[in-house]
């Protein structure tokens, strides 16, 4: 019991993050979300099957007016965003000193490197199809270019322990070239996902472009996995070999694009490879003639 | 087809309808054309069919000598050979007509007689076109009145070029009235598009169907004095103009390319082009020309060599 | 208008003989066909451990080419032990400048030996000779030019600056393009510094046994390139094999499908290229003769064996009638028969599985309710055989529009407005190409933004360039051929 005169905090009720809003799950499940000391810190979500497929719808619908916006466009959306971080920076250092158990100035210097990584990322936008796009020689009187394009609404299991700085760098090269996702969090650790979902909320970026799902990857995973509406699946946060077996391999049913999990050093300069690695690339033919 | 048939007065009723009517005729894409150009180069063409194309193609060609050193006498030899291109092979077809210039026409007709060899004479200030209608108009009737069978007249290109359709409409009108004949009858009209000042397929396309309605009975692609003269693509699109046009009026148009075409081979091209583009309803001389001259003789080269199965030398066949 | 008074010279007055082509069969007798062939493992051709072999025949005529050795597990194995040992010992180590003149030299041989291969291709494959001639062994050496040039530049493609080779590639390519879509997987992978296990289809696996000679009178080092005959389970071994480091395949969704499963869970990096069941979008201004071609081109060239054949015709509705008259009349000119005639268009369905099955579907187009049409043409006797045919009044529904068919089979569906157009073309779990017919520049430019496919061609349809990256959205699979994505495929990450 708080003693008398002592202010009763106003505590947080941690939701999902589906289509621009947060709802509760579907399922009214939530579990227990404790520091690294063990000590409760908060009830989140418990994301369902049924979350998932919301997830997926949201993140379906809003795929044709993101990945239509101008690369310029998105590259500013998401810059808005590193900016909205910077402002939230004293909390996101919280949530992840007291998540990830790190001392106050390690969590600086990830909350910082995520904000980094996010303006990094953001400048990429315009960039990125003029590095992996080409205009092609082909031997005829045809004007032949190959343009990079989104491949569509991407499932990604986002790292475990980096709650904050994993998460950023998985989710911001998928949504910055014009992919909508669908994002399974940080089991353990869900806060900073939860509390991006809200600068999310506030940000430019539309409703349904990100989609946060609190809870267990082995659980909703599966259910993304086998979708027939998700284009591609991101397993970068799944630690058990087997499950992500199974998960490429249902995946497999309406070939969606994987990309496999590995040791990840979330400090070090990420390269295009992660930009790359959800783009289609598309190929156009036309004569040239009188 | 299904494509409307125009309603000719109306369209020429204005140079607006008119250009409204030849804008809204489908596209032509270079490339895709000029492709299947090509693909029908690949034909292989054997044996009896080669036999049948050659003659065929003899009897398509109006030889032609169209210079300034044209002589009576040039011309008089041009006709023999016209009338009978293989002496040595009385089996040999006579090909379609000469085509000379109008100061020529009656040394032709002298020469060529009942042997059913036509005359065809350039007009309108053939190659340029570039002279008043009056004379272009006097040149026409001159050589009609000389005995012409076939006018062979150049459009006003400047004008196609800058969007005056309805005087190369009106233009062609009064030079088909020009080919009558006290008589009633008409010489049959060719225009001459000259494709190689025109340079697009879509100008072709368009050049075709005015043509088409201003009564042409052939429209040929080119003089002979502009590079390109003829070349497959460019013929490939006046020969779906005539298929178009028939199917939508009833009335059969000829096709003549001219100027270029030199080898048997070449001409095989055409035919098959002929045969597969508009169909074989226009492989008959009275529907698609060569207009050559040195094509003649390589066909005879060619016939030859089928016909004794070896292969022969040009000192075999007359220069004329 | 023009009288219609005969014009023509006294020479016409006989009656007009119709124009028919004579046969112009290309010569067999450039192609010598062995009785028999071995596996072509580390440099040697070798009989497989079993002892097993099949026929190949000639879809034209059902004659028996040559009996053909039947790898099994343990060849598959000896095979990729053989690359395996090539890629570490000789391959791996040859610097990019020689390995660049191998494939250089394999290309110069290609084009001496062109005319062989075309005979060798149309005679296994029932292709027309104009087509194995003119189009699939022309762009084989054109690939092999294109990948001997990046072997010794891989620092400058992007990809890193030191980028490395995976390792052993295993490669199960398709009977519809044999010679091509070997060269589509063996040039880049050799050119990356991989060595290769390829098994090409069971029912053409005849110039890939040509090839593997050339790689003899290339001097090319035992082991780097190595070719297993066989069907699905030979493949099978091949993409199961723990010590191939990179699969790729051109086939069926279905089967690319079961790769996809099979290599879940290892380290194996994998493309596919897929079905397809692309859109050939006619719009009421397009060039409609070139259309027609463009149609025409799409849906029967190769029979229609094409995984991004145009087997759906969206033709715009205001222009459809006119659209389909002109097609009718193109498809009466198309002939059909002896694929080694030269002046055939239309050669044999390669076998009486892929018959049977566009049989199949096609009375179901019509019990469906579509109209059925093929021009008048008479199929040969023997050997297997299906005209051209297209089906009109087809929705979105019926199964002949949903369906990859493989064969010489058109569904024409119409529409209204650019976006509906956009919407059918899209409304399929493929996405490999799409085709767009219109004069309008800006529209070509929105419809291509829009259609989800790795190829669109505009105003033209089924080119292919060794520049060019080819590969599908969605079903139609991942990863790029061509260019220089398709070197990505084949360097270590």
């Amino acid at each position: 019991m708080p003693s008398s005169g002592e202010r009763i905090e106003v505590r947080k009720t941690y939701k999902l993050y589906i289509g621009g809003a947060f709802p509760r799950s579907e399922s009214g499940r939530s579990y227990e979300v404790h520091d690294s000391k063990g000590r409760f810190l908060a009830n989140a979500a418990q994301a369902s099957r049924k979350d998932a497929r919301d997830a997926d719808v949201a993140a379906r619908k809003a795929f044709g007016g993101w990945s239509a916006k101008t690369a310029y466009n998105r590259g500013q959306v998401v810059y808005r965003v590193a900016e909205l971080l910077e402002g939230r920076r004293i909390q996101f250092v919280d949530e992840v000193q007291r998540g990830e158990g790190l001392s106050r100035r390690q969590a600086e210097r990830v909350v910082d490197l995520s904000v980094d990584r996010l303006v990094w990322y953001a400048g990429w936008a315009d960039k990125v199809a003029q590095v992996v796009g080409s205009a092609n020689p082909v031997a005829g009187p045809y004007f032949n270019f190959s343009l990079p394009e989104p491949t569509g609404a991407v499932a990604m299991v986002a790292p475990e322990d980096s709650s904050l700085l994993g998460l950023v760098s998985v989710l911001a090269p998928a949504v910055v070239t014009g992919n909508t996702v669908v994002v399974v969090t940080s089991y353990s650790r869900p806060l900073p996902a939860i509390t991006l979902s809200e600068v999310l909320a506030t940000s430019d970026v539309p409703g349904g472009v990100v989609n946060m799902l609190t809870g267990s990857a082995a659980e909703i995973a599966p259910w993304l996995a086998s979708h027939m509406d998700v284009n591609a699946i991101d397993l970068t946060g799944v630690e058990d070999a087997e499950l992500a077996r199974a998960l490429e391999e249902s995946a497999a049913q309406n070939l969606k694009r994987v990309r496999r999990p590995g040791p990840v050093d979330w400090a070090a300069e990420p390269g295009i490879d992660r930009l790359a690695s959800f783009l289609e690339t598309k190929t156009v033919w036309h004569p040239i003639g009188i | 087809m299904t494509a409307l048939l125009p309603d000719v007065a109306e369209v020429t009723s204005s140079d607006a309808s008119l250009r409204r009517f030849l804008h809204g005729l489908p596209g032509v894409d270079q490339v895709g054309a000029e492709a299947r150009a090509a693909e029908l180069a690949t034909r292989s063409i054997k044996t009896t069919a080669k036999e049948f194309a050659i003659d065929l193609a003899i009897t398509m060609v109006d030889l032609t000598t169209l210079e300034g050193q044209d002589t009576p006498g040039k011309v008089r030899a041009l006709s023999a050979k016209a009338m009978r291109p293989d002496p040595a092979d009385p089996t040999c077809p006579a090909v379609a007509a000469v085509c000379i210039y109008p100061d020529m026409v009656g040394v032709a007709k002298q020469t060529l007689g009942e042997s059913g060899v036509r005359v065809a004479s350039v007009a309108t200030a053939f190659p340029s076109g570039r002279a008043a209608r009056e004379i272009k108009l006097a040149d026409t009737r001159n050589a009609v009145a000389a005995g012409a069978d076939e006018i062979d007249m150049v459009i006003d290109r400047g004008a196609f070029l800058s969007g005056r359709y309805l005087e190369v409409y009106e233009e062609i009108l009064a030079v088909r009235e020009a080919c009558a004949r006290p008589d009633g009858s008409e010489a049959h009209l060719k225009v001459i598009f000259e494709t190689g000042e025109l340079q697009t397929f879509d100008n072709i396309r368009r050049i075709s169907w005015l043509a088409m309605m201003a009564g042409a009975h052939f429209i040929k692609t080119s003089t002979g004095k502009v590079q390109p003269a003829a070349t497959m693509p460019g013929t490939l699109v006046m020969l779906e103009a005539v298929r178009d046009f028939r199917d939508v009026t009833g009335t059969m148009v000829g096709v003549k390319p001219a100027g270029g075409i030199r080898a048997s081979k070449e001409a095989i091209r055409y035919l098959v082009m002929v045969n597969e583009i508009a169909g074989a309803d226009w492989l008959d001389p009275a529907w698609f020309r060569f207009g050559a001259s040195t094509l003649l003789n390589d066909l005879l080269m060619q016939r030859t060599k089928m016909k004794t199965g070896h292969y022969t030398g040009p000192d075999y066949f007359t220069l004329d | 208008m023009a009288d219609d008074t005969v014009v023509g010279s006294a020479a016409t007055s006989t009656t007009r003989a119709m124009f028919d082509y004579a046969p112009a069969p290309e010569s067999r007798s450039v192609v010598d066909i062995a009785s028999s062939y071995g596996l072509f493992i580390d440099g040697e051709f070798t009989d497989p451990v079993d002892g097993r072999s099949f026929k190949t025949i000639s879809p034209a005529s059902e004659e028996v080419l040559a009996e053909v050795s039947e790898a099994s597990e343990r060849d598959v194995d000896l095979a990729v032990r053989a690359a395996r040992n090539a890629h570490t010992k000789v391959w791996s180590k040859m610097s990019g400048r020689e390995r660049s003149k191998y494939l250089f030299r394999i290309a110069r041989i290609i084009q001496e030996r062109s005319r062989e291969l075309a005979v060798l291709e149309s005679l296994d494959n029932g292709k027309p000779i104009r087509e194995s001639r003119d189009v699939d062994v022309p762009l084989v050496a054109a690939y092999f030019f294109y990948y001997a040039g990046w072997a010794d530049k891989l620092q400058y493609a992007g990809f890193g600056p030191d980028p490395r080779p995976l390792g052993v590639a295993g490669q199960v390519i398709p009977w519809n393009f044999p010679l091509l879509m070997l060269a589509w997987k063996i040039a880049p992978a050799l050119a990356a510094g991989n060595t290769v296990v390829l098994k090409p289809a069971e029912t053409t696996p005849l110039t890939s046994l040509l090839f593997a000679e050339i790689c003899q009178q290339a001097d090319l080092p035992p082991g780097v390139v190595n070719i297993v005959t066989g069907a699905g389970e030979t493949g099978r071994a091949v993409v199961a094999h723990p010590d191939v480091d990179k699969v790729a395949f051109t086939g069926s969704t279905d089967v690319g499908r079961s790769i996809a499963q099979t290599v879940a869970g290892t380290t194996k990096s994998v493309t596919l290229e897929l079905g397809g069941k692309a859109a050939n979008i006619v719009f009421d201004d397009a060039p409609v003769d070139q259309a027609v071609e463009g149609i025409v081109n799409g849906i029967f060239f190769n029979q229609g064996h094409v995984c991004c054949a145009g087997s759906r015709l969206l033709v715009q509705e205001s222009v459809a009638q006119d659209v389909l008259d002109r097609l009718k009349r193109r498809m009466a000119t198309l002939r059909l028969g002896d694929p080694l005639d030269k002046n055939t268009d239309i050669g044999a369905i390669n076998s009486a599985e892929q018959l049977a099955k566009i049989r199949s579907l096609s009375d179901v187009g019509e019990a469906e309710g579509a109209g059925r049409w093929s021009p008048a043409c008479d199929l040969p006797q023997h050997g297997f055989w299906f005209p051209p045919t297209i089906f009109t009044g087809v929705s979105q529904a019926h199964r002949i529009a949903r369906e990859e068919i493989f064969g010489p089979v058109l569904s024409v569906i119409t529409f209204r407005t650019p976006a509906e157009a956009v919407e059918k073309a899209n409304n399929t779990p493929f996405g490999l190409s799409a085709g767009v017919w219109t004069d309008k520049g800006s529209r070509i430019l929105w419809m291509a933004d829009r259609l989800r496919a790795g190829v669109v061609w505009a105003n033209t349809f089924n080119k292919f360039d060794p520049t060019s990256p080819f590969g599908g959205y969605k079903e139609s699979g991942y990863g790029r051929e061509g260019g220089r994505h398709g070197l990505e495929a084949y360097l270590a990450k």
